[in-house]
């Protein structure tokens, strides 16, 4: 059984003696309330562990290894929100799926044996294939001090810049897009200028589902202000709800859209002459500009029109972009094309007026400043500059510093793959799944020589391929600092104790440099040591000119690094915060910015007869990443628990796709399996999938195996949005649906699973059912002896199984044809739910099914809200929120509230006669 | 049973239109037989299933002669020539019923063998049965199976004797039929399939039951519940037109004008009628024959809804399989619940339910509709609440 400690964790490098190594890996046991759990309860302020919004959390450990957890009204990010996947971080620190000790070839092991060996293999490795010949692989889910660990310890001493991040796959468009406009990567804007904008224009951004409380932060602003928003998606996401325009461009063409705005702005004499001054480039980027054809994006031209003259007639606009924009083969030359207008025209680091690029991870940030990419230095100095590399060298006390770039994400997992690459450490990633193409990916770290994974868990697609596993403290017991996309710098801080022998990464990192033999460079003894030397860096790159100078944050001792409120950077003696570059200062050599002449390019992959679907991928608003964290939570699970493809009502119809039909996805790389959702949200031609299930929770559904690893020449990041495939209907022979009590070995071609309030949900489905129903359910269960119940008709191929044990339900499994028509959302809540009426699928009139979970925090149903809709006659997002609470806490389903409403409306405008029977053939959900 | 029904229903719609007699040869008025088992058991007494009494006959009217035999009829001259003296009629119902079938084995009339159809056979029963001692029913079906519990019930250790390989063969199937001779089993009655009857063997009395396979059973006394047969004797001889029993129209009309017949005595389209429904129906429609008022039998999809000796079952249709015929089973064995539909051409067919027989009645109509139920296959043994698409939205397909 694994229990938190209360105490403080018991460190040294002794072996774990356990004779059950698998018994510190995994637990399915809950926690146990501990004997000691009088002691006082204490809040701590820290920061979320997702998204790069970076907001402040207040934590309460409740004593017995849980944690309460509410939004911080103080920071500054926030002022308190949090979203239903920050509401819910409570419901993840269990440890049931930790992973506890250091497992080196499957068998549990200690730190010595453990990290000496992945000291001795580097070492080894380098001595005989060259510093190249290694690589880590790490994550913007490290802490600011892990990543500068890492950074030193591969380019300062293993002597290599193939250190690359999970950032290349989401922001190195805009590092090279800001790089390539500012001389620098620098965020210019601060989140309150979401409130003092008159037009907020979100590119390629659904911020209502991936930064939800900057998103609240605007819908507050617009409800004080009136403030604009045009959302340029080719897909209509929660984030288009009460939009003043949206343009569902073309995929890939936001270039040509911001080249006509320039080229327009130009011509009505909107530009800023003065500001001009300020920047290089302008003739050749407005040619070039002139020279782009709008009609590639296939916008109408009054909406075209119309959002000229919302950038013409307001002054403050800020431009937000995301993924849409970074995750193409031309993210950077968009980054500039929306840098280009903010430039002509000044709009740059003035309130309420600028380009403001949001991050998905917590740390994104802090990784590009400590440059921990195969492309930079350290704390935004340059890999090219000698005299960069020197100063860093002399610092850090090593013999030298690459001169060239590492491998970038895409081309490290190449070299890994042909064997360049002999020895790779991945930190908090899961490259397995996330990398494009990454069934081949996960081959290639398959067959890679040695390869160490630090994480918390075991269960992960990329864990599972490790030689060595070193168990790391997660978010909640780790102590550090984030930066957030507006370059705040907040305190992660531990409130929970270290279980079983994990430690932090740069604890890890550090060891492996001291057996590497480099021990001086890595003697930390704390977090806060390394902070101090951090920032002390940061004042060699201020020195040189560098914006990023957090050297006044040098000298702050353990008390202060403890007590740091968030800050934001710079943090100099002449400077602190603020925005950049309105005054025309940037960090080229002449100081000027550069406007970057760019063109249209349509995306690498071309749709043709063979594979004719333009695959867009993406975040849901209730799971993270590959929901290592967020899949424990029973709340985030039920809002959307399978993967899904989002597929035109035409298009499915062409291919004969039935609502809740499986989808098969073919692309040149892969293969996905996905459930249809047709849905008018995307356009023909193309579909949607989400990003997060994995071979943990679908192995038939990793969508990155189906992406191509196609990437930007500037940036590397890979083309995620935009690859090319063929769909068609999963020939399947059954469909399964199934409750657990316990946990489930789910059988078929493609399943899906998810965490339950009391147990686990499955969806399945096969190419052949097994012979025998009972036979292969007791399997999935693990319930050899437990009584059943079979309604089978197999003439239909339909079953239904329900087990008792002791007269307790514990399993129940349904077998259909097609879809298995049942009532998921009440049927979850077994054992709740009464014996009788469970094999009929069915709630009872008394108990009704309360449908799809909308609002997380408040586990509200989207039949319990129509009923509220439709019986009480509400007709607003606030009335439904007084009725029925949902939408009161995190915000973040408000969007999806308002689609109700509209449909409840348009249906009783439409049908004025509620029918009886509403007919299943028609998608009464498709638009949800 | 149906003499008193259909008697009810000419006195109440038609109180002055005929002057009634009514023969019967038991001694007594009408009751309702269905309920002889609570008797036997006895959880009743007779008075408590009495449906119409010589009270109720006198009320309405009606001359009783109980207890005494009809002779014969003389259909030329209308007559009824009786134990105690003739009565001329313009309409004559017969309502002869049905005898028991007695298995003509070696032994079969000695003392000690006993059928099970009136209050007369019940209460010798009742008279036998002592704590301790032994009793023999032969035949397993509803009505062997309801003397054995009232036996079993009066203290005696019986043991079924079953021709056939599973119980009620023709109401359940053999799953269900296994369950209902557990059930037995679990009362501690004592169940062989498979019997057949040899002889029954003793000196003065019947003593012990010997089987075919040679296998001899002890009893003090022996049940016969083989079947019935129906009664018609007084009617062939009268020249009353006659094949497994008296041939009636859809008006319930013999072939001999202004007789009539219903009951377990009469012949309907090659059909003999042994249940309570069918019984009833013809009554209102012999009734409504005698008061002119428009009407004629149809016989009705038969479905057997019981309880026996505590199990609830429920049968109806056809339900034996083959090709072109799907099944849908339930099986919850704990619960001893066992559901069977046979479907056809996506109709339901036939029904076999044993345990929890709600829904029966749906599945019955089902049934005699005729109607297809292919979009109703998966939740058909749930029952009609269970059916439609109400509540069933997109998230009821999938996640």
């Amino acid at each position: 059984m694994v229990q938190r400690k209360n105490g403080a964790k018991e460190e040294g490098d002794d072996a774990d003696k356990s004779d059950d190594p698998e018994c510190r890996v995994m637990d399915g046991a809950p926690l146990p309330a501990l004997a000691d759990d009088a002691e006082p309860r204490v809040t701590v302020k820290s920061t979320c562990a997702y998204c790069g919004v970076g907001c402040g959390v207040l934590l309460t450990p409740d004593g017995k290894g849980g944690l309460e957890v509410r939004g911080d009204p103080d920071h500054p990010a926030n002022r308190g929100r949090l979203c239903s996947k920050g509401s819910a971080l409570g419901e993840t620190v269990g440890l049931a799926h930790r992973l506890l000790a250091p497992v080196v070839n499957g068998r549990a092991t200690g730190w010595d044996d453990a990290l000496q060996l992945v000291a001795d293999r580097f070492r080894e490795t380098i001595a005989e294939h060259g510093p190249d010949a290694v690589a880590l692989y790490v994550s913007g889910q490290l802490l600011t001090e892990d990543y500068y660990v890492a950074n030193k310890l591969a380019k300062g001493f293993m002597g290599t810049a193939n250190i690359d991040t999970n950032s290349r796959l989401c922001m190195a468009s805009t590092v090279a897009g800001q790089r390539r406009a500012f001389g620098t990567d620098t965020v210019p804007q601060t989140y309150e200028d979401l409130e003092e904008a008159d037009l907020i224009v979100l590119v390629g951004s659904n911020m209502a589902w991936c930064h939800p409380v900057l998103y609240q932060r605007v819908l507050a602003a617009r409800a004080a202000r009136r403030t604009k928003i045009v959302v340029v998606d080719p897909r209509r996401t929660a984030s288009c709800d009460g939009a003043d325009l949206r343009l569902a461009l073309e995929p890939g063409s936001d270039v040509a859209l911001f080249n006509r705005l320039l080229a327009d702005l130009y011509e009505g004499g909107a530009l800023d002459a003065t500001f001009l001054r300020h920047t290089e480039g302008f003739d050749e980027t407005l040619a070039q500009a002139m020279n782009d054809d709008i009609s590639v994006t296939g916008l109408a031209e009054e909406d075209v029109q119309a959002f000229v003259r919302l950038w013409r007639d307001n002054e403050k606009v800020v431009t937000v972009f995301s993924q849409g924009v970074n995750q193409s083969s031309a993210g950077s030359d968009k980054v500039n094309a929306i840098l280009n207008c903010h430039l002509a025209t000044g709009r740059i680091g003035k309130p309420g007026c600028g380009p403001l690029s949001v991050t998905g991870q917590p740390n994104a940030m802090g990784g590009r400043e400590v440059g921990g990419l195969a492309n930079m230095l350290a704390c935004h100095l340059d890999l090219e500059n000698a005299d960069h590399r020197a100063a860093v060298r002399d610092f850090w006390g090593c013999d030298r510093v690459p001169e060239a770039p590492g491998l970038k994400a895409v081309d490290m997992f190449r070299a890994v793959g042909d064997g360049r690459i002999k020895a790779l450490w991945v930190i908090h990633t899961n490259p397995a799944v996330s990398m494009p193409d990454a069934d081949a990916v996960r081959e290639a770290i398959r067959g890679c020589d040695f390869v160490v994974v630090s994480d918390v868990t075991a269960a992960t697609d990329t864990a599972r391929l490790a030689d060595v596993l070193l168990p790391a403290t997660a978010w909640g017991e780790k102590s550090g600092t984030v930066t957030n996309s507006d370059r705040t710098i907040s305190r992660q801080r531990a409130v929970l104790p270290a279980p079983g022998l994990t430690r932090p990464d740069w604890a890890q990192l550090a060891e492996v440099g001291r057996r590497m033999g480099f021990k001086n460079a890595f003697d930390y003894a704390s977090e806060a040591e390394i902070f101090r030397e951090y920032a002390a860096l940061s004042g060699i790159a201020g020195r040189f000119g560098k914006d990023f100078d957090i050297s006044g944050l040098a000298g702050l001792d353990r008390a202060g690094y403890d007590a740091l409120p968030p800050v934001r950077w710079p943090v100099s003696a002449t400077r602190t915060g603020g925005r950049f570059f309105a005054d025309g200062q940037f960090y080229h050599a002449d100081g000027k910015a550069r406007l970057v002449p760019v063109a249209w390019r349509p995306p690498v992959a071309k749709v043709g007869p063979r594979y004719p679907f333009r695959l867009n991928t993406g975040r849901i608003r209730d799971q993270w990443h590959t929901m290592t964290r967020t899949a424990l939570s029973p709340r985030l699970a039920a809002h959307l628990a399978e993967p899904f493809l989002e597929i035109h009502p035409e298009d499915a119809a062409d291919l004969g796709i039935g609502l809740a039909d499986l989808c098969v996805l073919d692309s040149p790389q892969g293969r996905a399996i996905l459930r249809a959702r047709i849905t008018d949200d995307v356009l023909r031609g193309q579909v949607f999938a989400p990003m997060h299930w994995t071979g943990e929770t679908a192995p038939a559904a990793r969508i990155d195996a189906v992406v191509a690893p196609v990437v930007d020449p500037v940036s590397g990041q890979p083309e995620s949005k935009a690859s090319v495939v063929k769909v068609s209907r999963m020939q399947a022979a059954w469909y399964g649906f199934a409750v657990s009590a316990r946990n489930v070995t789910p059988t078929g071609d493609y399943w899906a699973r998810a965490v339950t309030k009391a147990g686990h949900r499955v969806e399945m489905a096969g190419y052949a059912a097994p012979p025998n129903w009972e036979t292969a359910a007791r399997e999935m269960f693990g319930l050899a002896q437990a009584e059943v119940s079979i309604l089978e008709d197999r003439a239909a191929g339909s079953a239904r199984l329900a087990f008792r044990e002791a007269g307790r339900l514990v399993a129940v499994l349904f077998v259909s044809p097609g879809p298995v028509a049942v009532m998921r959302d009440y049927l979850v809540q077994m054992p709740e739910v009464p014996d009788l009426t469970l094999l009929s699928g069915r709630a009872p009139a008394d108990r009704p099914d309360p449908g799809v979970v909308v609002c997380a925090c408040f586990d509200v149903g989207m039949n319990t809200i129509l009923r509220a809709i439709e019986s009480d006659g509400l007709v607003s997002v606030d009335e439904i929120g007084k009725a029925l609470q949902a939408g009161t806490n995190c915000g973040s389903c408000r969007p999806e509230l308002a689609a109700l409403l509209t449909r409840v409306q348009t249906q009783t405008e439409q049908t004025p006669v509620r029918p009886t029977s509403p007919n299943l053939t028609q998608p009464k959900e498709a638009a949800e | 049973m149906a003499a008193g029904r259909v008697l009810e229903h000419l006195t109440e719609e038609a109180p002055d239109r005929f002057e009634i007699t009514l023969f019967n040869a038991e001694p007594r008025g009408t009751y309702n037989r269905i309920m002889l088992s609570p008797v036997l058991s006895g959880e009743k007494t007779y008075e408590q299933i009495v449906t119409h009494d010589a009270d109720w006959y006198a009320r309405r009217g009606v001359t009783c002669r109980f207890g005494e035999r009809v002779l014969s009829i003389d259909t030329q001259a209308r007559v009824v020539e009786a134990e105690h003296g003739q009565v001329s009629y313009d309409r004559l119902i017969l309502a002869t019923g049905s005898a028991p079938f007695i298995v003509p084995v070696p032994g079969h009339r000695l003392p000690g063998v006993l059928a099970y159809r009136d209050l007369d056979d019940t209460d010798r029963m009742i008279s036998a049965a002592r704590p301790g001692a032994r009793a023999v029913v032969i035949g397993g079906g509803l009505l062997g199976l309801e003397a054995a519990a009232g036996l079993r019930a009066r203290g005696m250790a019986v043991t079924v004797l079953h021709l056939m390989d599973h119980l009620m063969e023709r109401q359940l199937d053999p799953e269900a039929g296994a369950l209902l001779k557990e059930d037995q089993e679990r009362k501690g009655i004592d169940v062989i399939l498979d019997a057949a009857t040899e002889e029954i063997a003793g000196k003065t009395r019947a003593e012990a039951v010997v089987l075919k396979d040679g296998r001899e059973i002890p009893c003090d006394i022996v049940v016969m519940a083989v079947g019935i047969r129906p009664s018609f004797q007084l009617a062939q001889t009268a020249g009353i037109a006659c094949g497994r029993a008296i041939t009636v129209d859809a008006q319930m009309r013999t072939q001999v004008p202004g007789v009539y017949a219903l009951g377990e005595c009469v012949e309907f389209n090659g059909a003999l009628f042994g249940l309570v429904a069918p019984l009833y129906d013809q009554a209102r429609v012999l009734a409504h024959e005698l008061t002119g008022v428009a009407d004629a039998f149809v016989p009705r999809e038969l479905a057997t809804k019981l309880k026996v000796t505590g199990c609830d079952l429920f049968s109806a249709g056809d339900f034996t399989g083959g090709d072109g015929r799907e099944e849908i089973v339930f099986r919850d064995p704990s619960a001893r619940i066992y559901k069977r539909l046979v479907l056809e051409r996506g109709r339901l067919i036939g029904a076999i339910i044993y345990g929890d027989v709600t829904g029966a009645n749906w599945l019955h109509q089902l049934i005699q509709e005729g109607r297809d139920v292919s979009t109703m296959r998966e939740t058909l043994i749930f029952g009609p609440d269970a059916q439609g698409t109400d509540g069933l939205s997109r998230s009821s397909l999938a996640a």
